[in-house]
């Protein structure tokens, strides 16, 4: 059932030539033990970029995911000093991320506010309150906490593997749902979704909703990482993810997109860095093949783009 | 005499199949006001757009002052002194009068220097000109609408404009509003320009007007003179003509009931409107039924309130004072999904717009509404969607190179049709149809008259809106005639053109059913 549409086989193959240089010139890259590890610091990317492309396929954008996912971080870590199990920073780190995507969804969804002001918004709050209440002091977990209590080859895996599953489920779902058509169509066009009996504010507010929840979960899988949480991280995620959503060819106008591309547009964008590395090339470069992929991503998407001409109507 | 201000002469244009302009030859002499009248889609606003450059001619010669134009464009246009005063002012709200003034009348080069002592001085006189009574620093924002036109005006004075074109100035002004208007009318007229004059109100053109030309479906089809000597003080007579001879011209003869419909008397009253108003959207007072297996048609000048009227039953606008009833029962619709729910569909007007959406494939879009009923659980169920999407596909004939085609491929006759294949899947009790014809082609249009009439024959209630006179009288059993947000007129049996149209201005006559 899977159709491969342009952008989908335009990312993966590029993804498949990066790789195929590399693993010509560059045959360290896929040594196991390297190639797992970034694959596990990309799943929490992956998971706010799905988060993003809901928000962007119904015509909004959410930047407040960064600040969410530190308070996210946060709010999880001092859990875990209170009930020290995985199963309990998990929880509230997804808690955390589903109240933060609530508060947006109402302010956008309900009150009808430009999603871009209030993201701004709540994105400055959330960051500066986080420094307000840690002072930047960072929080070390409990030992058994890491890697989900498994080794660390086990944690990484589980952690790859979650991702590759809520991924899984949401395209499936975007697919396969009458929920995933309405973001669609709301996204398209919103009084036209609305003359077809579907509410547009529901629809908008379930994917804000969405994001904090992902965002959320992405936290999660993050601090499992580490022993101690950084209460500044998540700085630029939100870049990060609008990137590959963008690469993964979500129009900014809504109503575009499949969440199954954000694999490779993702996947795509951290090679590009340990790819440069490898090939010898100065880490300078590393943001200009960033930006310059953004770039084409968007042209193309300008070039294909049908054109649209208002036929006159006779009066 | 002289020479013309302006001379049209077999003006043509079409915008795809659709004839817009067929021949309309007009002129405009210095020093009067020519009234131009015609029904919706009549070509006015076409002709306009021709005038102005908006809109290229496919046909005809076109003469300003004498000198032939080949291919006017809108820059052309304002530098030979065409300017159009529109029903809504196009100023910007936050600036002040004179600053409007200046950016419509100084170099639009952005770095020049604004001279603001000048820009005053010119923008006071101007005001003066048409006898406006606030100041030039008064923001656009504080001025009521006659005001913003009059600035609209000052404008158009400002920039020479010897051919100036108003559509429906009145339509939103009080009386001494009007009166004003009318005294700068008489100036302008009195200084040598020209102006074309377009309004609705008949009283009007016997109040303003030096000539007067009628289009008709784009064809010109007469041009007469008034004159106002021995006239009572303020108006003209026709030469030759009255009122009633105006409303003949705009309809024509051709335009009676071509098929009549079998009435559907005895059948229950499915859609039950009773003093149904809305204050947003300047409805009020509507007061009708519309039986199972019947249609009626709601027809009226554009602004009249049908469209808000169609809203409020779809629960876009929901209302504020009044009743509606379902079969009997008592309903309150405050949203389009319980209208949908209660068995109500609406094919909006703006097709392109509001009734399809363009990124979605034919079967996506015909399954829209039934969402709940064909994936029950939310689970799609896409060879369930395909059957559905088929059936309609073939049972409306409907050019499409597949069920999974995105709608944007399809011809506007076939979007149309999809459009209301949605709502046929709804199965509804009551469908609302809005302009259901406009921008399609003949062939198409007959396809979808023929599916409507069938749809009332399985006992659906049909609200057919429509600008279009003959569609009116070929569909409907009864018609509705709306006017200034309330229903003015309820025709039973066989009204002529003549008696809508009648309706539809205002000019009701002893024998025409009030509602």
């Amino acid at each position: 059932m899977l159709k491969w549409n342009a952008r989908e086989f335009t990312v993966a193959t590029v993804l498949a030539i990066l790789w195929l240089g590399l693993a010509v010139f560059a045959p360290d890259f896929f040594s196991p033990q390297p190639l797992l590890s970034r694959l596990t610091s990309s799943a929490p990317k992956l998971l706010v970029a799905c988060g993003i492309a809901l928000v962007i396929l119904t015509r909004n954008i959410d930047i407040s995911v960064g600040s969410l996912y530190a308070v996210a971080s946060v709010a999880a870590g001092h859990a875990s000093h209170v009930a020290p199990t995985p199963v309990v920073i998990v929880a509230v780190a997804i808690v955390t991320g589903l109240g933060g995507g609530v508060i947006n969804g109402f302010l956008v969804a309900t009150l009808r506010l430009p999603s871009i002001v209030v993201t701004l918004a709540t994105m400055v709050t959330w960051r500066e309150s986080l420094r307000l209440g840690q002072q930047g002091v960072f929080i070390n977990l409990p030992d058994n906490t890491q890697w989900f209590s498994l080794s660390m080859v086990g944690g990484q895996w589980a952690i790859v593997l979650a991702a590759l599953g809520v991924l899984t489920v949401l395209a499936w779902a975007q697919k396969n749902l009458a929920a995933g058509r309405h973001l669609h169509a709301v996204g398209s066009d919103p009084e036209a979704a609305r003359l077809a009996g579907i509410s547009p504010g529901r629809a908008t507010f379930a994917a804000f909703g969405l994001c904090g929840t992902l965002t959320g979960l992405a936290a999660a899988l993050n601090i499992a990482q580490s022993p101690q949480i950084d209460p500044n991280t998540g700085r630029l995620l939100e870049l990060e993810a609008v990137a590959a959503a963008v690469v993964a060819g979500f129009a900014v106008s809504g109503g575009r997109g499949r969440l199954l591309t954000l694999l490779p547009a993702t996947l795509l964008l951290v090679s590009i860095s340990p790819a440069l590395t490898y090939l010898g090339a100065k880490p300078y470069w590393d943001k200009a093949v960033h930006g310059a992929i953004i770039l084409t991503a968007v042209m193309a998407d300008g070039l294909r783009r049908p054109k649209r001409q208002c036929r006159s109507q006779a009066t | 005499m002289t020479s013309a201000l302006l001379q049209l002469v077999g003006i043509k244009k079409t915008f795809g199949a659709v004839t817009a302009l067929n021949g309309v030859s007009f002129d405009l002499r210095p020093g009067e006001v020519h009234a131009l009248l015609g029904g919706n889609g009549a070509g006015k606003s076409t002709l306009i757009k021709v005038i102005t450059g908006a809109h290229p001619s496919d046909a005809g010669t076109m003469a300003v002052g004498g000198h032939p134009i080949a291919r006017l464009t809108p820059a052309m246009a304002r530098s030979l002194g065409i300017a159009c005063i529109y029903q809504q002012p196009a100023l910007f709200p936050d600036l002040t009068v004179t600053e409007n003034i200046g950016l419509r009348l100084e170099s639009t080069s952005p770095f020049r220097r604004v001279r603001h002592r000048e820009r005053r001085r010119l923008a006071a006189s101007l005001l003066r000109q048409v006898g406006a009574g606030f100041s030039g620093e008064t923001g656009v924002h504080d001025l009521s609408m006659p005001q913003q036109q009059l600035v609209e005006i000052a404008c158009a004075i400002g920039a020479g404009a010897k051919i100036l074109i108003m559509d429906e100035p009145t339509a939103s002004l009080t009386q001494p509003e009007q009166e004003l208007l009318f005294g700068v009318v008489d100036h302008l007229r009195r200084n040598g320009s020209g102006i074309i004059y377009i309004s609705h109100r008949l009283e009007e053109i016997f109040r303003i007007a030096d000539r007067v030309t009628v289009l008709r479906d784009g064809e010109s089809v007469v041009t007469r003179d008034l004159t106002r000597t021995g006239s009572a003080e303020g108006t003209a007579i026709g030469q030759g003509f009255d009122e009633a001879d105006l409303i003949h011209w705009m309809v024509g003869r051709h335009l009676e009931r071509t098929s009549v419909a079998i009435p559907a008397a005895g059948a229950p009253d499915r859609l039950t409107v009773h003093g149904l108003g809305c204050e947003i959207s300047g409805v009020h007072d509507i007061t009708f039924a519309v039986r199972a297996g019947e249609i009626v048609g709601l027809t009226g000048l554009v602004g009249a309130g049908r469209t808000e009227l169609a809203r409020i039953l779809f629960g876009l606008t929901p209302a504020d004072t009044g009743e509606i009833r379902l079969d009997g029962i008592p309903v309150t619709i405050s949203s389009p999904e319980e209208a949908i729910a209660l068995g109500i569909g609406y094919l909006p007007e703006d097709r392109r717009r509001h009734g399809i959406i363009l990124d979605l494939s034919v079967a996506q879009n015909i399954s829209m509404s039934v969402h709940t009923r064909l994936f029950p659980g939310g689970w799609l169920r896409p060879d369930a969607e395909q059957t559905l999407a088929e059936h309609y596909i073939h049972r409306l004939g409907i050019k499409t190179a597949g069920t999974s085609a995105e709608v944007a491929t399809l011809s506007g006759g076939n979007q149309q049709k999809v459009a209301m294949a949605r709502w046929l899947a709804a199965n509804p009790r009551v469908l609302i149809l809005d302009e259901p014809t406009q921008g399609v082609d003949v062939g198409a249009k007959s396809e979808i008259h023929r599916h409507i009439r069938s749809l009332v024959d399985q006992g659906l209630a049909v609200l057919l809106i429509s600008s279009e006179l003959p569609e009116i009288l070929a569909l409907s059993h009864r018609i509705g005639v709306m006017r200034s947000g309330t229903l003015t007129a309820l025709f039973e049996g066989h009204p002529s053109a003549a008696q809508l149209m009648r309706a539809a201005l205002g000019n009701l006559e002893p024998g025409d059913p009030p509602c």
